[in-house]
């Protein structure tokens, strides 16, 4: 029987835009005479949801909005959401470096948060001196980093440079340290942020098993939350969607990510673009990029389709177009050339969209540009160049739980590799 | 004072509400949480005790203090030849200069001692608790990496600030303790006497007072940073006024009757002359003065805790 371990009631949580200044005074002026009289705080009413895209009316705005759920012991729950959806506010407030506007948070074990690693360590203390402080700070105490230290040293594997100050080390190492320490924490409630995206290729491997290690042998509590849905797919039993502010969806983990890429499922209006060159014979108008369906983003490994709504006054058929489409990456890197013109297909005539799909797709994870380039008898009518932007979210390619990371290569490709024995 | 005043109102009200059988758990003389199973550890919430000082967590964190207070130590004087040396190169060239200009060129008093010696005496206090004013009242501010990453009693930085000056200090202490043996050696007129027993009493009344103040400041000036400039000013005008470099006999002399108690409004006033007193047989002896002192940095001290605990939740908000 596993019980409840953790119990967020009605957290809510507003932060004011803009800078501090004398318009602020005037606020707290305002709130502490509302205060003195025993009324309510007068800008607590005010605040709008957050969605940083949009303009609002007032300063203030709710970071979190009516959080409410329960963790029960052992479990590993995974928080993902976008930018901004208040995953980082809300591991902020369950590691008490900020508190909640309202409601609150009950647990029965302690926790202990790793919202970046290496937090205290000082440049002119060594290794070992860096071990001790940064423990005490995530709170262990000397005794119980006294008896790991060893196993903490060979785990970071910077066991020759222990003895000297940490100002010296390459920023790999520290990290590398700095994750050791936190690894070894044995708190009840683990709180974890984005830190397994540091470090090489290996560490990170190690990493992640350790983490493992953690949630599953230690029976630890551990809340997780990262951009990375490979990492989360492997290690999380539940997740939690957020979206501006509130829990969208709460569940098993495989739901949980496929409602996170439905989230922003890509349809953009291309007819005001305005930066064009052609005839405009036939002119692009509007675009939809997405997975598996059109409710769902592009995953690596998953089918992928490009649909783009062009407008053909002219009614031109098939045969006298040329549709050529080709993908940059954020750097301006080409990545791939598409065009109809590879294939010979039947002629379609009146037509007023064209779709690009690939069943299996292989572009790392980030974001991408797209091109396109339309001819009608080799005469070019529309060209627009990086119009469309998407991302593609992490994925399990080679169904092996790892990837390849981004700053490798941004192309994945089927392969298979063995070893032969003599 | 008021806030003092307030402080003390709270305090009084907390006392009354103290639920015997959590102490109890604490000092695990009853196995509460089982018998009450929705007994949660603790809870994070927007409302907290005002005077809410947990002292157990505060024990349980008292690793941390003593690694912080090693740092601050250690990292004082990493990659230097002459290393603590430098604690007593401070106290002693100020004392130099200011024999100079203040006994030399001035020709202020020392109330019969060696001027040197009486200067020192003032510095060394002085520097102990302007040196803990001044890093306490920007705790919030040069943490903020820290306090914006991890949990932990926030009260822990400025004890550890505390604690680290208590050893620099002692250093600087040692080396006054060797000037004035030097001075009775050579036969001046230096008469230590049993008043130096209460010289921790001393220190406690300059930790209370400049660890009040000091979070008093740092909490009222993590949104609005105008009272940092006053803090940097304010400390060396206060110096003068605090009878370091001239006797306070001095300055009863030369002020007139209707001010004399402005001299004696400041709580350090009496615990320089005090200090004084005992070890250099100099001055007069001011009990009542140091019982105000006391009373004024117990008040400052939990008017302190009070701004420290309301300021400390939310502060990484606005800083």
């Amino acid at each position: 029987m596993s019980k409840v371990i953790l119990k967020i009631e009605n957290v809510s949580k507003q932060y004011r835009l803009g800078q501090v200044g004398t318009g602020t005074i005037s606020h707290d002026l305002n709130r502490w005479w509302a205060k003195i009289r025993g009324k309510e705080d007068p800008f607590l009413k005010i605040g709008e949801t957050n969605d940083r895209s949009k303009k609002g009316d007032t300063d203030y705005v709710w970071a979190l909005q009516d959080i409410n759920f329960e963790v029960n012991q052992g479990e590993v729950l995974g928080i993902i959401g976008k930018n901004g959806a208040g995953k980082s506010t809300l591991l902020k407030i369950l590691s008490r470096v900020t508190s909640p506007t309202t409601g609150s948070i009950k647990t029965r074990g302690r926790i202990a948060s790793l919202l970046e690693v290496g937090t205290g360590f000082h440049p002119e203390m060594t290794g070992r001196e860096n071990v001790y402080l940064n423990g005490a700070i995530l709170g262990m105490t000397k005794k119980e980093i006294a008896s790991k230290i060893d196993e903490i040293i060979e785990f970071s594997g910077c066991e020759r440079y222990i003895d000297t100050p940490v100002k010296r080390y390459s920023s790999g190492m520290t990290v590398r340290l700095a994750f050791a320490v936190a690894a070894h924490l044995d708190p009840e409630i683990l709180v974890v942020d984005e830190v397994l995206a540091v470090g090489d290729a290996e560490f990170q491997k190690k990493a992640i098993g350790k983490m493992q290690d953690i949630s599953r042998e230690a029976g630890k509590t551990v809340l997780f939350v990262s951009h990375n849905m490979a990492a989360v797919q492997n290690l999380c039993t539940r997740g939690v969607v957020m979206r501006n502010g509130t829990i969208f969806f709460e569940g098993d983990i495989e739901e949980s990510i496929q409602v996170y890429l439905k989230d922003n499922a890509n349809i953009e209006s291309l007819a005001n673009f305005d930066s064009r060159i052609g005839s405009g014979v036939i002119k692009v108008i509007e675009s939809s990029i997405y997975g598996e369906n059109k409710n769902l983003e592009p995953q690596i490994g998953k089918p992928f389709h490009i649909e783009l709504t062009i407008d053909n006054p002219q009614e031109i058929d098939s045969s006298h177009i040329r549709f050529d489409l080709k993908i940059d990456d954020r750097m301006g890197q080409r990545i791939a050339w598409m065009s109809n013109y590879l294939f010979n297909k039947e002629t379609k005539s009146n037509v007023c969209k064209i779709l690009f799909k690939m069943d299996k797709l292989n572009l790392n994870e980030g974001g991408y540009y797209i091109s396109t380039d339309v001819y009608v008898d080799l005469k070019r009518a529309d060209w627009l160049q990086s119009a469309i932007y998407f991302e593609v979210v992490d994925g399990d390619y080679y169904k092996a739980g790892r990837g390849v990371p981004v700053a490798e290569s941004r192309l994945l490709f089927d392969f298979d590799v063995n070893f032969i024995s003599k | 004072m008021i806030l003092g005043l307030l402080a003390c109102f709270y305090l009084s009200n907390q006392i009354k509400f103290i639920d015997l059988r959590k102490y109890l758990y604490y000092l695990q003389l009853v196995s509460y949480s089982e018998e009450n199973k929705e007994e949660w550890l603790f809870e994070i919430s927007s409302k907290r005790g005002l005077f809410e000082l947990d002292y157990k967590e505060l024990w349980r964190y008292r690793d941390l203090l003593f690694l912080f207070v090693k740092r601050d130590i250690v990292t004082f004087y990493k990659q230097t030849i002459l290393g603590p040396i430098w604690f007593i190169i401070q106290p002693l060239i100020t004392s130099l200069i200011q024999f100079v200009i203040f006994s030399q060129i001035a020709n202020i008093p020392s109330d019969d001692t060696p001027y040197f010696l009486f200067v020192l005496a003032g510095n060394v206090l002085w520097f102990y608790f302007s040196d803990c004013f001044k890093s306490t009242s920007e705790v919030f501010k040069t943490n903020q990496n820290l306090f914006g990453k991890v949990y932990f009693p926030r009260l822990i930085m400025p004890l550890a600030i505390v604690f680290s000056n208590l050893v620099k200090f002692g250093i600087q202490f040692l080396f006054f303790l060797g000037v004035l043996f030097y001075c009775i050696y050579k036969g001046y007129n230096v008469h230590p006497n049993l008043y130096v027993l209460y010289t921790p009493l001393l220190l406690l009344v300059m930790i209370l007072l400049s660890l009040g103040s000091g979070m008093i400041i740092t909490s009222l000036t993590t949104k609005y940073r105008d009272l940092t400039f006053v803090v940097t000013f304010g400390i060396s005008l206060y110096m003068y006024v605090t009878p370091i470099v001239y006797p306070t006999s001095l300055a009863l002399e030369k002020l007139p009757e209707s001010l004399h108690y402005l001299v004696y409004l400041n709580p350090l006033t009496s615990i320089f002359d005090f200090f004084k007193y005992a070890f250099l047989g100099s001055g007069t002896l001011d009990l009542f003065g140091v019982l105000y002192s006391l009373l004024f940095s117990i008040i400052i001290f939990f008017a302190g805790v009070f701004v420290f605990n309301k300021t400390e939740k939310n502060f990484i908000d606005v800083i």
